[in-house]
C-alpha cells in the first residue's frame, strides 16, 4: 500500500504549526496506524528530518496514550478503537490522510501530535477515587452487587482517559470522560459515602478547563471504549441532587 | 550522516525540547473560575446547572408553543371561535382576578423562561468557544452530530428575532398597518395574505421545528432522566412534537395563501 500523509508539525507549545506532506510507500495493510508512523519516522530519520512526535504506549487499546485526529475524526474512522488499534486496511491504497493533534484550550500541544492531557488528571484528583484503606483484596462476596449494576459500572470503568471525547466534541467538553470517572464509583456501594461530594467536585473542576455539553453525541461515537452518554445523564442527575442533598442523610435510602 | 548520528542528534534535541516544555506548558491553566457560592448561585454558575435551567425553561416553552398552536388552529373554526378564545384568555380566573391579570402572570413566567433560556445559551456558547480557541486546521468529519444539533444557535437566533417581529405584528400591531386589537382572525388573514409575511412565518416555524427536534430530545439528558427502557421513545417524542408544532403552525399561512381561510 501507499499512503499520502498530511501531518501537523509544530516545534513546541508556543511555535507556529503547519501541515507537512509525506508519502509513505510499502505500507502493509496489517500495520496499525501507529506502525505507519514508525515507518514514517524511520524514513524521516534516514532523510535527516526530525521525526514526528506522537503519544503511544501499550499499542493495544488499554493505556489511552495514543491520540490522533485522523481525517477529522478522533482515533480515525473505525468505531470503538483507539488509534493503535486502527489498521491500515481500513484505508484505500493511495489514500490521503490528514493527521493533527487533539485540539482544546486545556490540551496544549507539546510537540507535533503530542498534547498535554494533564487537565483530565486534575478532574480525577478532584474525586475519582474512594477513600478507603487499601490492603489485601476483601472477600469478593462480602458486598453483593446486582449483575446489571456491576456490568454497567464496568462499562464506565472501561474509560482509558484518552481524551478523544474532548477532541471530538464540537464544544471541547469533557463530559463523557468525567461522567465515566464519576459513574463507575457512584454506581457501586463502595462509592456511596462520597457520592455527592465526588460529583460536585469533579464537575466543578471539569468546568474550569473544558466546554459544556450540547448533546451532539460526537464523544460517544469517537470513544474507543464506546462509553454511553447515558453516563452523562447520570452525572447530571447526581450533580443536581448534590446541590440539594442533605449529606448527613446519605446513608438513608 | 548515518542514521545513527541523526537519531542521536534528534534524541538530544528532543530531550532538550522536553525540558523546555515542562516550563512552557506546565500544568494546564483553568479557563473559567471555579463555580461556588450559595446553592442557587453555585448551580447557575455551573454549566451543568445552566443546562438544567435550559431544559426546565425549555419544557415551559414547549408547553407554551403547544398551547399556542392549539389556539391558532381555532382559525379553522371561523372568526367567532378564535376571537372568543382570545377574549377568554384575557378573562381566565375572572372574577377571582381582574381581567388580563392571570394572562399577565402567564406572560411573566414566559418572559422569565425566555430570559433564562437565552442567557444560559449565550453564556454556554461563550464557554464552549473558549474551550477550543484554535479550530481543527484539517477540518472535521462529524459522525453523530446532526444538522439540528449543530444549528441550535442559529435556529435559536432566528426564533428570537421572529418572536420580536411576531409580537410587533400581532400583539403590539406596530409593524402591521391593518392591525385591529381583539380580532386575531382578521389580523392573521391580512398578514398572511402577503406572501412575504407568510414566508417569514413559514421559515421561522421550520427553524422552530429543528430547534424542538434537538431540544425535546436533549432535555432528558440535561435533566438526567435517561433510562434504557425509554431512551428510544425520547427520539420519537422529539420527532412527534417537532412535526406536530411545525405542521400545525405552517398550515395556517398556507391555508390563507391558498385561500382555504379568508
Ligand atoms: S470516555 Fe472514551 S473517549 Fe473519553 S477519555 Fe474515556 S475512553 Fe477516551
Ligand atoms: S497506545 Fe495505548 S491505547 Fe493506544
Amino acid at each position: 500500500m501507499h499512503v499520502n500523509l498530511r501531518v501537523w508539525r509544530q516545534a513546541g507549545p508556543k511555535a507556529e504549526g503547519h501541515f507537512e506532506d509525506y508519502a509513505v510507500d510499502e505500507v502493509s495493510p496489517d500495520m496499525s496506524f501507529l506502525e505507519l508512523f514508525d515507518v514514517l519516522n524511520e524514513q524521516l530519520l534516514a532523510d535527516g528530518v526530525e521525526p514526528v512526535a506522537f503519544d503511544h504506549d501499550c499499542r493495544e487499546g488499554i493505556c489511552g496514550s495514543c491520540s490522533m485526529m485522523i481525517n477529522g475524526q478522533a482515533h480515525g474512522p473505525e468505531r470503538g478503537t483507539a488509534t493503535c488499534q486502527l489498521h491500515m486496511r481500513k484505508f484505500e491504497d493511495g489514500a490521503h490522510i490528514t493527521v493533527e493533534p487533539w485540539r482544546a484550550r486545556s490540551f496544549p500541544i507539546v510537540k507535533d501530535l503530542a498534547v498535554d492531557r494533564g487537565a483530565l488528571d486534575r478532574i480525577v484528583e478532584a474525586g475519582g477515587y474512594i477513600t478507603v484503606r487499601t490492603g489485601s483484596a476483601p472477600e469478593a462476596n462480602l458486598t453483593p452487587i446486582p449483575k446489571e449494576v456491576a456490568d454497567w459500572a464496568m462499562d464506565a470503568a472501561a474509560c482509558i482517559g484518552c481524551g478523544a471525547c474532548v477532541a471530538a466534541c464540537p464544544n471541547g467538553a469533557a463530559q463523557l470522560f468525567t461522567a465515566a470517572k464519576v459513574s463507575h464509583l457512584n454506581l457501586l456501594p463502595q462509592g456511596q459515602s462520597e457520592r455527592y461530594e465526588r460529583v460536585a467536585n469533579m464537575v466543578d473542576t471539569m468546568e474550569e478547563y473544558f466546554g459544556s455539553c450540547t448533546l451532539h453525541r460526537e464523544c460517544e461515537a469517537a470513544c474507543p471504549k464506546e462509553i454511553s452518554i447515558d453516563f452523562i445523564a447520570m452525572m447530571n442527575r447526581d450533580y443536581v441532587k448534590a446541590q440539594f442533598k442533605n449529606r448527613r442523610l446519605i446513608a438513608q435510602k | 550522516m548515518t542514521i545513527q548520528e541523526v537519531s542521536t542528534a534528534s534524541q538530544k534535541a528532543g530531550a532538550d525540547d522536553a525540558d523546555r516544555l515542562v516550563k512552557d506548558t506546565g500544568a494546564p491553566v483553568p479557563v473559567k473560575k471555579r463555580s461556588g457560592g450559595p446553592w442557587p448561585v453555585h448551580f447557575w454558575r455551573s454549566a451543568v446547572g445552566k443546562k438544567w435551567v435550559m431544559a426546565v425553561t425549555g419544557i415551559m416553552l414547549l408547553g407554551f408553543v403547544l398551547v399556542h398552536m392549539i389556539g391558532n388552529l381555532k382559525i379553522y373554526l371561523g372568526p367567532g371561535e378564535i376571537n372568543d378564545y382570545g377574549e377568554w384568555l384575557r378573562r381566565i380566573l375572572v372574577p377571582a382576578l381582574p381581567r388580563t391579570v392571570f394572562l399577565w402572570i402567564l406572560r411573566g413566567g414566559l418572559i422569565a423562561a425566555f430570559f433564562f433560556h437565552i442567557a444560559a445559551a449565550y453564556q454556554l456558547t461563550r464557554m464552549n468557544h473558549a474551550a477550543r480557541p484554535v479550530k481543527y486546521q484539517g477540518g472535521r468529519n462529524y459522525v453523530a452530530a446532526d444538522f439540528a444539533s449543530r444549528t441550535m444557535r442559529w435556529t435559536g437566533i432566528i426564533i428570537g428575532l421572529f418572536l420580536i417581529y411576531h409580537l410587533a405584528d400581532f400583539t403590539w400591531g406596530t409593524l402591521n398597518p391593518d392591525f385591529v386589537r381583539g380580532d386575531p382572525y382578521g389580523n392573521m388573514v391580512h398578514s398572511f395574505d402577503k406572501w412575504y409575511i407568510a414566508a417569514i412565518y413559514i421559515v421561522a416555524n421550520l427553524a422552530l421545528g429543528l430547534h424542538i427536534f434537538h431540544g425535546a430530545w436533549a432535555m432528558f439528558n440535561s435533566l438526567g432522566l435517561n433510562n434504557p427502557a425509554y431512551n428510544r421513545a425520547r427520539r420519537y417524542f422529539a420527532i412527534g412534537f417537532a412535526a406536530l408544532i411545525t405542521i400545525g403552525n405552517v398550515s395556517i399561512p398556507i391555508a390563507v395563501l391558498t385561500g382555504a381561510v379568508s
